[in-house]
């Protein structure tokens, strides 16, 4: 009796597993989109995939890693899109042809971020450079050390200010997200550098306040790329450019311009595909 | 309200999921398992004692290890990349049986020695077959088998390493407690993040008394 009713019981689950087995997911097309933290981390993208998968009718795996993973995917021919803000880097792979269909989507703006006292005193730089340099003396940074956009923006920042990141003393690298890395940055009363629309959507739960910004090498630009189906043949071509044609249509950049706009009294992403 | 309830179906979908990924890669662990911890229990041959130490390593394998071999396996650019899994629940699946696995047969060949050493051969002079005697022999080592069942589940339900490198932590499809726990944390949502611990252990010890009644019920 009692094995007739482990029995049943086994049977039962089996049967249970079995019809919520994953197999069904092929049954619509669907890309792969490489792309960064901060896209999904302030959840952008949770907006507009969920519309774009309605209106094609294409699944879109949001792969969120750093910009350097997220080319590096492209590369070997593992993403059919990309979506990322590291400019030069990328250049080296349209180069080399594995990203093609480039398209400007949207920027925002890297921030200096730092301890409400503000003991480095870069609140009073005239520079993105100077700040980093008044950093490097009486600060600690937190770095994201994951290849990521950011990440390449703050090593460009450093070669700016002239500073060997190795005679600086309390740098430390997280290796994690934007999110995370602010959380880091928050509790051990450092700098970082950081996306203006991360830091927003995670402002009220930070002490860390903005010590700086409005430099012009603080630009913030996101381009996204199909993977070349002529270098990668696996890359679903049609659907990923069918996504790139989405992110640049004048209502989607309309939704981009509008995301979040209410909540914290600006835009965290500015469009910038219209008129091209 | 209707945005509550929208959070609540996804939470819900991500409770469900862990249970069915964990749960379905816990039974064909169990299937694989238990022959072939029964099977060394009850034999002596060359190098048992290394494989034993093999399985013995295997208990204590770190999910973001194996999780990033079955990744390199399944990409597209992989060897098996024509098959399309990875970023999909049966990635995730894969990853968690091959961690499930080895503590299944580790469990079951300590619960298997620990019966008599004469008991299949008596079932067998009884006339049972095979199948009956390795059916019988499980029922006499039930307690410890649930052990194994229990101890598999446990494990793998509660890796993030493995579940997050396959699975691709996607909203609505492969997010399950542990990633979507690292996420929320990431996006410095620390009341969900907790929330979905406690969901982590609610599940976790829902599965696990159902076992042990189960177990408990079933003693000699």
């Amino acid at each position: 009796m009692r094995t007739r009713s482990l029995l049943t019981f086994a049977g039962a689950l089996t049967i249970a597993l079995v019809s919520f087995a994953p197999g069904n997911a092929q049954s619509r097309p669907s890309i792969i989109l490489a792309t960064t933290t901060s896209t999904q981390d302030s959840g952008l993208l949770d907006v507009l995939v969920p519309r774009f998968e309605k209106e094609r009718g294409i699944d879109v795996k949001v792969i969120a890693v750093g910009s350097g993973a997220a080319l590096r995917m492209a590369g070997s021919g593992n993403a059919d899109g990309i979506l990322v803000h590291a400019p030069d880097a990328e250049r080296q792979y349209v180069e080399s042809g594995d990203l093609i269909d480039g398209r400007l989507v949207m920027h925002n703006d890297f921030v200096i971020v730092g301890p409400p006292a503000d003991p480095a005193g870069a609140r009073q730089a005239t520079s993105a450079a100077d700040a980093m340099r008044a950093i490097a003396r009486r600060g600690v940074f937190v770095s994201r050390g994951d290849n990521s956009g950011t990440h390449a923006q703050e090593l460009a920042l450093w070669e700016a200010a002239k500073i060997d990141l190795t005679s600086i003393a309390r740098r430390e690298e997280t290796g994690q997200g934007m999110g995370a890395t602010l959380n880091v940055a928050d509790q051990k009363s450092a700098y970082t550098i950081t996306d203006r629309g991360t830091y927003l959507s995670l402002q009220k739960r930070l002490r860390l306040i903005i010590v700086f910004q409005g430099d012009p090498t603080l630009r913030n630009v996101y381009h996204v790329y199909t993977v070349n189906p002529a270098k990668h043949p696996k890359a679903k071509h049609a659907e990923a450019l069918a996504f790139v044609e989405f992110l640049v249509s004048p209502r989607v950049q309309e939704a981009i311009g509008a995301f979040k706009r209410d909540l914290y009294g600006q835009s965290l992403f500015f469009p910038d595909a219209s008129g091209r | 309200m209707g945005e509550l309830f929208a959070v609540e179906a996804t939470t819900a979908a991500i409770v469900l999921r862990s249970l069915v990924v964990s749960g379905l890669a816990t039974l064909l662990a169990v299937l694989v398992g238990v022959p072939i911890g029964y099977a060394i229990a009850r034999r002596q041959f060359r190098g048992r004692t290394l494989l034993l130490g093999l399985i013995n390593t295997g208990l204590g394998m770190p999910p973001v290890v194996v999780g990033l071999v079955v990744w390199v396996l399944l990409v597209r650019s992989g060897p098996f990349g024509d098959l399309g899994l990875i970023y999909t629940p049966a990635a995730m699946v894969l990853a968690q049986f091959l961690l499930a696995t080895p503590m299944v047969i580790g469990f079951t060949i300590a619960s298997v020695q620990a019966l008599s050493p004469r008991l299949a051969d008596l079932l067998t002079v009884l006339g049972a077959g095979r199948v009956r005697t390795l059916w019988l022999m499980a029922m006499e080592a039930r307690l410890g088998l649930l052990v194994a069942i229990m101890a598999a589940f446990g494990a793998i339900v509660s890796e993030v390493g493995a579940s997050m490198i396959v699975g691709g932590n996607l909203e609505r499809s492969t997010r399950v407690l542990t990633t979507a726990i690292v996420t929320e944390t990431s996006r410095g949502e620390v009341e969900r993040a907790l929330a979905l611990g406690l969901m982590l252990l609610g599940l976790s010890f829902s599965v696990n008394l159902t076992l042990t009644i189960i177990q408990q019920r079933a003693r000699p």
